[in-house]
């Protein structure tokens, strides 16, 4: 009975529920960096991370593709962590952004984006190759999922690849946008990820929304709006890219 | 009040989605071109206008820098429902595209940023002379 009623509210309030869990979620996270970790790996960084092991959990004993949220409790961190309220978060940092910061690193932007999705698309086709496919429409298709997870579904059906292929090319997305999430706290030092130039070089480099979101709010929430705000044109770009001129290249290429 | 920010935030937001969205259709890609970059850029500058003639008022404020800071915390959400079971059971292939496709893009970092410094530096040594 107490559960019954306890479930009725934490589903009928989903999203209250969300703040909840991520609220407490958050505390716990910067409890562990500051006894753990001396406060040196960030609080959101752990945070994050409990936050896609959990999804890992969920996937794994549901069987569906949204981690956490498909536990029925908690469908309403769907509702705090999808597009709608991620995007409004995003364009709300960029209140805080200098205007000259942004012209300096306008140029490279545009360069970083280019080189992104050319980059990501070239790793992900030849590793399609090394793993024995040689039909343009899965090299292509695999290559743009690298990109982003968008891109190599948007680009496979474009192209008519095969369901399996298209699977693996969102995988292939999938683990791309997850590695950044994780990683980018600890590679920061290393590739002077710690300017908002760097950060809008970082964001077209790397383009995957979530990942650029994540991973830059684990290493320093300040650079968050300069790197969305380039990673922003990836996804489209590759998307126009994808079943136009990759597609053409790898068939050029492979036949 | 603080509506007014939120307000101006949610027009932001809007406008730039929807430009985004008619970029793509003219373009003819199935996705939003740029919507979230042209929102940011609309807040940015019209921010920067609306401050210079007048400041905003705090509380005005507030309704943007809630968002914002709230921004964390849904980033968390985000993370715990991206299909990580899904990806890690893509297998080899899409744990290796994945993984390089990062590792390039991480190692190209540095490599870009330095691009750029050079031609700043020529820009200043050509203005000297």
């Amino acid at each position: 009975m107490i559960i019954e009623s306890l479930t009725t509210v934490l589903n009928k309030y989903g999203m209250i529920s969300g703040f909840a869990v991520i609220g407490i979620t958050m505390w716990l996270s910067y409890w562990l960096s500051d006894k753990l970790t001396n406060g040196r790996l960030h609080g959101s960084a752990i945070a994050i991370f409990i936050g896609l092991l959990l999804s890992y959990f969920g996937g794994l004993f549901t069987g569906g593709q949204k981690g956490l949220v498909d536990i029925p409790m908690l469908s309403g961190i769907g509702i705090l962590g999808g597009a709608m309220l991620r995007d409004f978060a995003i364009i709300a940092t960029a209140f805080g952004v200098h205007v000259d910061e942004l012209k300096r690193a306008g140029m490279s932007g545009i360069i970083a984006l280019l080189v992104g999705v050319f980059l990501s698309f070239i790793a992900g086709a030849g590793v399609a190759l090394a793993f024995g496919y040689t039909d343009a429409v899965s090299v292509t298709t695999i290559g743009a999922g690298a990109v982003t997870y968008i891109v190599g579904p948007v680009t496979g059906a474009a192209i008519g690849a095969s369901s399996e292929v298209m699977a693996l090319s969102i995988a292939a997305g999938l683990v791309k946008a997850i590695l950044v999430m994780i990683a980018t706290p600890f590679v920061a030092p290393y590739i002077g990820l710690d300017n908002p130039r760097s950060a809008v070089i970082f964001g077209g480099l790397i383009g995957t929304t979530s990942g650029v979101a994540g991973g830059l709010a684990a290493t320093d929430p300040k650079l968050v709006p300069y790197g969305c705000l380039t990673a922003a044109f990836y996804t489209a770009l590759g998307c126009l890219l994808g079943p136009s001129l990759f597609y053409m290249a790898t068939s050029a290429v492979l036949s | 009040m603080i509506i007014y920010g939120v307000a101006l935030l949610s027009l932001c937001t809007l406008m730039g989605l929807f430009l985004g969205d008619l970029l793509g259709v003219l373009l003819g890609i199935p996705a939003n071109v740029g919507g979230v970059g042209i929102a940011m850029i609309l807040l940015i500058f019209g921010g920067s206008y609306l401050v210079k003639k007048r400041p905003l008022h705090p509380k005005t404020e507030q309704g943007i820098e809630f968002w914002s800071a709230i921004y964390i915390p849904i980033v968390v959400a985000m993370a715990a429902q991206q299909n990580v079971y899904g990806a890690l059971s893509g297998g080899p292939t899409a744990i290796l595209a994945g993984t390089l496709a990062v590792v390039l893009s991480f190692m190209l970092v540095p490599v870009l940023t330095k691009l750029g410094q050079p031609e700043k530096s020529t820009i200043a040594v050509t203005a000297n002379n």
